[in-house]
């Protein structure tokens, strides 16, 4: 069954979408959306980095990935203004990154994979590697659900209560990190932010509880990889942004059906 | 046994000392209030005792396994999570529906439960907060102006309600207010802060104390109190209230009809 490349890069996409529904909708619960775009652009100097060592690629990205989250992290726990901050290091991220793997030979070409995806290319190991770190995350999120939750609404609460706020912002931090990492390869750097927005942004309006938002997004983050890779297939579109441009169709029709719905 | 201790505490931002040398202890079953104008440090002084503000100097002992019910100042309910109320009670740790319903029902806001917290008012949104607070079976309750939001009979409601929560349950009490004429009476101690304590008591001694009526002036209480105590003073109230031009609170009006009647006392 996984002989076929289609399969195969139906099930990684929808490993990513197991990993990207809850924590997008922390993402979008803690108004991080600019948090995930530097994380995600710092990847690309986790490959350039990585190739340039002769490390494991997964490796390299998670490694950068998760110094910028934990960079971020610190710097809006002081109190940066989080907007320009954010905006600075994402882009700048982008900017290194790109400027590092020229130095690297014969990556060039592989460069539109790293922003947008190779979906379609997906191996065995690679399949392995997205459904084990979807796994992890699920499990770090189960774990730490409730505090989780406390934290988001209010960290007073959450420190009243017992609760150490800047842990729980750690297990996000890394659970980012992670989700980076796994995957670059399947909607890209540039998009990986948008896999975790669209599709909990998309549940928001449908959902009365936190619990339900996570799995409807999810759902859709799933819908949208498997009718995007239709789309790809049947258009020769390329298939990170197909993917994400049905996320896109699906929130809007949510933001028109929700308002109908509660008449 | 002292549930909570704070001894000379300072907490500092900045160069600023916010709270210097404060001590405080609360014991079981009291309830003790903190007043003090806008800026005075009320709420720091709160948020160092849950151990949310780090301290500059001094030390802050609880009783071992001291469970704390907070009310903050107020929930800022973002739009993008949502949480019915219900789901609320259960964070972090889960009641039973039967449990949500009379605690909801026991702070006057029966049957909210699958409201929307964003959807709540003010007055009810504090009340399901303090619904949440009370569900941990609370050793202290800690209450930063609660009642904010909440209008004069739901305000007196409110009071009450926390007055009959410490009777049933021996819970302490530790709450900050301005509404210093509706709390004074409800309260065992009160504790006058301005960055520093100003002067402690029940409510008689820190109302009658100099310290006291040089932050507040004199038309914050019961009419019959300021009158019997004008002629011992020589600064006259419009002289030593000192509230800040934004301060929110209602004894403007009380201030008013002294200034009026004073011609006539001293006439």
């Amino acid at each position: 069954m996984l002989d076929d490349f289609l399969t195969r890069a139906a099930l990684a996409g929808i490993g990513v979408a197991v990993a990207t529904g809850p924590l997008g909708a922390f993402v979008v619960w803690r108004r991080m959306a600019y948090f995930g775009d530097a994380t995600s652009h710092a990847a690309i100097l986790g490959v350039a980095l990585a190739l340039a060592l002769s490390l494991p690629i997964g490796l390299g990205t998670m490694f950068v990935a998760l110094a910028m989250a934990l960079t971020v992290s610190a710097l809006s726990a002081r109190g940066w203004a989080v907007d320009t901050t954010l905006g600075v290091l994402a882009h700048s991220a982008l900017a290194f990154g790109l400027v590092a793997i020229s130095f690297v030979p014969g990556v060039r070409a592989d460069l539109s994979g790293l922003l947008f995806g190779d979906i379609l290319a997906v191996s065995r190991t690679d399949l392995a590697y997205v459904w084990a770190g979807a796994a992890v995350i699920t499990a770090l999120l189960l774990w730490r659900w409730q505090a989780l939750l406390t934290t988001t609404l209010s960290e007073d609460l959450a420190h009243a209560s017992g609760l150490n706020p800047d842990r729980e912002r750690l297990a996000l931090t890394v659970a980012l990190a992670i989700t980076v990492a796994v995957a670059l390869k399947i909607v890209g750097a540039l998009l990986i932010s948008a896999m975790l927005i669209i599709p909990a942004a998309s549940a928001r309006s449908l959902s009365r509880s936190p619990e339900v938002m996570a799995l409807l997004a999810v759902i859709i983050g799933a819908v949208s990889v498997l009718a995007g890779l239709q789309l790809s297939l049947h258009f020769d579109t390329p298939a990170g942004p197909s993917i994400i441009a049905v996320a896109a169709l699906i929130f809007t029709a949510s933001v028109v059906i929700a308002p109908l719905k509660s008449r | 046994m002292t549930l909570i201790a704070a001894q000379n505490i300072t907490v500092r931002f900045g160069s600023t000392d916010i709270l210097s040398g404060v001590s405080l202890a609360v014991q079981p079953a009291e309830i003790v209030t903190i007043v003090g104008p806008n800026g005075s440090g009320k709420s720091t002084l709160l948020r160092a005792i849950l151990g949310i503000q780090p301290l500059a100097a001094g030390t802050l002992n609880r009783a071992p396994n001291l469970r704390i019910g907070y009310v903050p100042q107020r929930l800022h309910i973002d739009r993008p999570i949502p949480m019915t109320a219900r789901r609320f009670l259960s964070l972090p740790q889960r009641c039973t529906d039967a449990q949500a319903t009379a605690v909801l029902a026991r702070c006057g806001v029966a049957g909210v439960e699958n409201r929307q917290l964003a959807d709540l008012s003010g007055g009810q949104l504090q009340r399901v907060l303090l619904a949440r607070a009370l569900l941990n079976e609370p050793d202290i309750l800690i209450l930063d102006e609660p009642t904010q939001g909440l209008d004069q009979p739901g305000e007196a409601a409110f009071y009450q309600l926390i007055a009959d929560v410490r009777r049933d349950t021996g819970a302490a009490v530790l709450l900050v207010s301005h509404d210093l004429h509706v709390v004074m009476a409800a309260s065992d101690r009160v504790i006058c802060l301005n960055g520093h304590i100003c002067c402690e008591g029940t409510p008689d001694v820190v109302r009658d104390a100099p310290e006291y009526r040089a932050l507040f002036g004199f038309g914050t209480q019961g009419a019959l109190a300021l009158y019997r105590h004008d002629h011992d003073h020589s600064h006259g109230p419009s002289l030593t209230h000192v509230h800040g031009p934004n301060c929110g609170h209602d004894h403007g009006h009380s201030h008013h009809t002294e200034t009026q009647k004073e011609p006539h006392k001293h006439a």
